[in-house]
């Protein structure tokens, strides 16, 4: 690559981080990611919110340089993969869903062991290390083995770990998964704190409260994408309406309603049901005339959507295009 | 490549290894083991051998070849009979493995020196009774010298050159060194390598700059220290338990060994392209572990297999290195004259590793 090229290509990184055009890959017969366009902007939290194996890993694995796309094309920091891997390489931290540092050492020496592989040495590396141990709550437990941590503890390690070389892009996949509600709060305290210093993050989650939290999330489905821009767009474009019924049945409403057209959801919350409709401006006339047809006498307002109500509408609505 | 990273990973695996108590154990507790085992019951030099005699002759000269036939100490007479059939009976069960029979005519026989004077009879089914048999009836003995004043002729006289003792342990000791190294190094590396895939740390290392040569030559660079430890201690004690000499000189012995534990370190890390699991490297190393103990030499001499075994005993590293260090230990000899085991080992590690690292790539495809 020649010296303008390069100059041109970290211009381009400052305003886009991440951008993917047709990403796709393929496991023999099945796809698990199918022509995906990213764009993800420098210093933000993006979210890939999608159920388990919606190709959430596969899609941050390629990114990382660690698969190879079977199709389309990805620029990371500016670097074409695969043939950059490296380069990239040098500048992200990834975060592995599974706790991928060495259980049989102790915090002090598995961080001892990935600034040395991150070409830190001495003074810098030891000054490094005691940031982390600060950052992270990690200074009374750096003689413990890695294995005999917490779960949450095993979280803030991971995250000492993937952030040792202050990576300007940090990919975190399922970060969460195996942690307690406390401890969930505080690790996404830290992500603030990390794209408050001016660090990219992509997050996967499969929890609604934590991609609400994010500046702009996808919505990922069987390897596509469905849905994508800030939490409060996407609720505001929701395909359709979310709906509170108070009535005295609620179980028996509930079931009657299930099996409606036009409803993509019921839920029950407390003694009132939420129903979701994907009909958009006239879902309480609809509704109240399908409960007359139900026979039911209902209270039916409209109410606030929230990310789950987005979800359930753009991936129930490829299912019926898919059948 | 940077020393840096390789140091990182080198450094980790001590770590990892220190609180490995079990593999701990093996590295020490593997060559004890086997040097003992092997030492005391790899022996094809019989004594002792329960045997039977049927004297039919009973003269004073056939009684004095039976007592210097058991001063020899191969045959240990226990029973006297009185029939063939007797000693087929105790051959079939097993009771003796040969039995020494002198007919009636004996002295006659002697005389006339033109025919067998008396016989042995063996369990030839085991090859290395059947050689101690005929070991024994070429034997000089002084009893069958009819006429005095003419010696015993012996068609061939065999001179026991580096062993004169005709001690088993002097050819299996040095052969340990080769068969120890095979077993751990090539098993140790292999399951190490593979661990880290296994454990899921392989895919927070892809996404490092570490690069596949780093991280392989940093794991792998404890286990040649093992490895010397390993030949240090088999060579210390086959001194002191087996009186096993070094006759050539010791820098030659541990040059010898650091080129064969590069050769089995090599194969380790061949096997880790291969395995997908510990499980699987451990039984490929033992699938290539079997055939090289049988072929190399170690067991069975290689000039007594067939061709087409020799030919396969050539591709296993374990045949050069087993040449080598007996030539060094046994006779004395120095690495330059076996030059061509030394190259042979050297382009096994070359291929090896080529192979490995053209496997090896950096993703997770």
């Amino acid at each position: 690559m020649g010296a303008n090229d390069m100059r041109a290509s970290t211009r381009d990184s400052s305003e886009a981080v991440i951008v993917a055009l047709g990403l796709t890959r393929r496991f023999g017969n099945v796809t698990a990611v199918d022509h995906l366009d990213l764009r993800v902007r420098r210093a933000e939290v993006y979210g890939f919110l999608g159920p388990n194996g919606c190709g959430k890993s596969t899609t941050i694995r390629m990114l990382c340089g660690l698969l190879t796309a079977s199709e389309g094309s990805v620029r990371v920091l500016g670097h074409q993969l695969p043939v950059d891997a490296e380069a990239v390489k040098r500048r992200i931290g990834y975060m592995t869903q599974k706790f991928s540092l060495y259980e049989d050492l102790s915090v002090a020496e598995n961080l001892e062991f990935l600034a040395a592989v991150y070409g830190l040495v001495g003074r810098n590396a030891t000054a490094r290390i005691a940031e982390l141990f600060e950052q992270y709550h990690l200074g009374e437990l750096r003689r413990q083995l890695a294995g005999t941590l917490s779960g949450g503890q095993k979280q803030r390690l991971a995250l000492a770990g993937a952030v040792m070389h202050k990576p300007e892009l940090l990919l975190l996949d399922e970060p969460t998964s195996a942690v307690d509600p406390q401890s969930r709060r505080d690790f996404w305290e830290s992500l603030f704190k990390l794209a408050d210093a001016g660090t990219t993050l992509l997050v996967s989650t499969h929890y609604m409260d934590e991609a609400e939290r994010c500046h702009r999330l996808a919505i990922l489905d069987r390897g596509r994408l469905v849905a994508d821009g800030s939490p409060t767009e996407l609720m505001a474009d929701l395909p359709g309406m979310t709906l509170r019924v108070d009535s005295d049945q609620p179980r028996r409403l509930q079931e009657a309603l299930a099996a409606e057209p036009h409803v993509l959801g019921v839920a029950q919350i407390g003694a009132s049901l939420r129903v979701l409709t994907d009909r958009k401006d006239d879902g309480v006339a609809w509704l109240r005339d399908a409960l007359k047809n139900v026979g039911v006498t209902a209270d039916v307002e409209p109410t606030e959507p929230n990310l789950e109500d987005v979800f359930v509408a753009v991936t129930r609505g490829r299912k019926e295009d898919g059948q | 490549m940077s020393a840096g990273r390789l140091f990182a990973v080198f450094r980790k695996e001590l770590r990892q290894l220190s609180r490995d108590k079990l593999t701990f154990g093996m590295i020490i507790g593997i060559p004890t083991l086997q040097l003992l085992l092997f030492g005391f019951a790899i022996n094809l030099d019989i004594r002792h051998l329960p045997a039977a005699v049927l004297d039919e002759s009973n003269t004073w000269r056939s009684r004095e070849l039976v007592a210097e036939l058991a001063s020899s100490q191969v045959l240990d007479f226990r029973q006297h009979v009185s029939s063939p059939q007797q000693i087929d009976n105790l051959l079939r069960s097993g009771d003796i493995g040969a039995a020494v029979v002198i007919p009636r005519d004996f002295e006659a026989r002697l005389e006339r020196g033109t025919e067998a004077a008396w016989q042995v009879m063996v369990n030839g089914s085991d090859q290395s009774v059947q050689a101690a048999a005929r070991q024994l009836a070429s034997f000089p003995l002084s009893s069958l010298q009819y006429r005095p004043g003419i010696a015993a002729v012996r068609p061939v006289e065999i001179v026991n050159f580096y062993n004169p003792e005709r001690r088993a342990q002097i050819n299996t000791v040095p052969g340990l060194i080769g068969v120890i190294l095979t077993m751990t190094m090539t098993i140790f590396t292999g399951m190490a390598i593979v661990r880290e895939r296994e454990r899921g740390n392989m895919e927070m290392l892809i996404a490092t700059p570490l690069s596949p040569l780093e991280l392989t030559l940093g794991k792998v660079l404890p286990y040649v220290g093992i490895g010397l430890i390993q030949v240090t201690l088999i060579l210390i004690l086959g001194l002191l338990v087996f009186d096993v000499p070094v006759r050539g000189s010791l820098v030659d012995v541990y040059l010898a060994a650091l080129v064969y534990i590069a050769a089995t370190l090599s194969l380790g890390i061949f096997i880790s392209t291969l395995a997908k699991t510990q499980f699987q490297a451990m039984q490929m190393a033992f699938f290539l572990f079997l055939p090289q103990i049988l072929l190399s030499g170690f067991m069975f001499p290689y000039d007594g297999m067939p061709r087409f075994a020799q030919w396969i005993a050539e591709i296993f590293p374990l045949t050069h290195f087993l040449r080598l260090i007996r030539a060094v230990m046994l006779r004395g000899a120095g690495l330059g004259e076996l030059w061509i085991e030394l190259v042979t080992l050297i382009v096994f590690v070359m291929v090896m590793l080529a192979i490995a690292v053209r496997r090896f790539r950096k993703s997770l495809d």
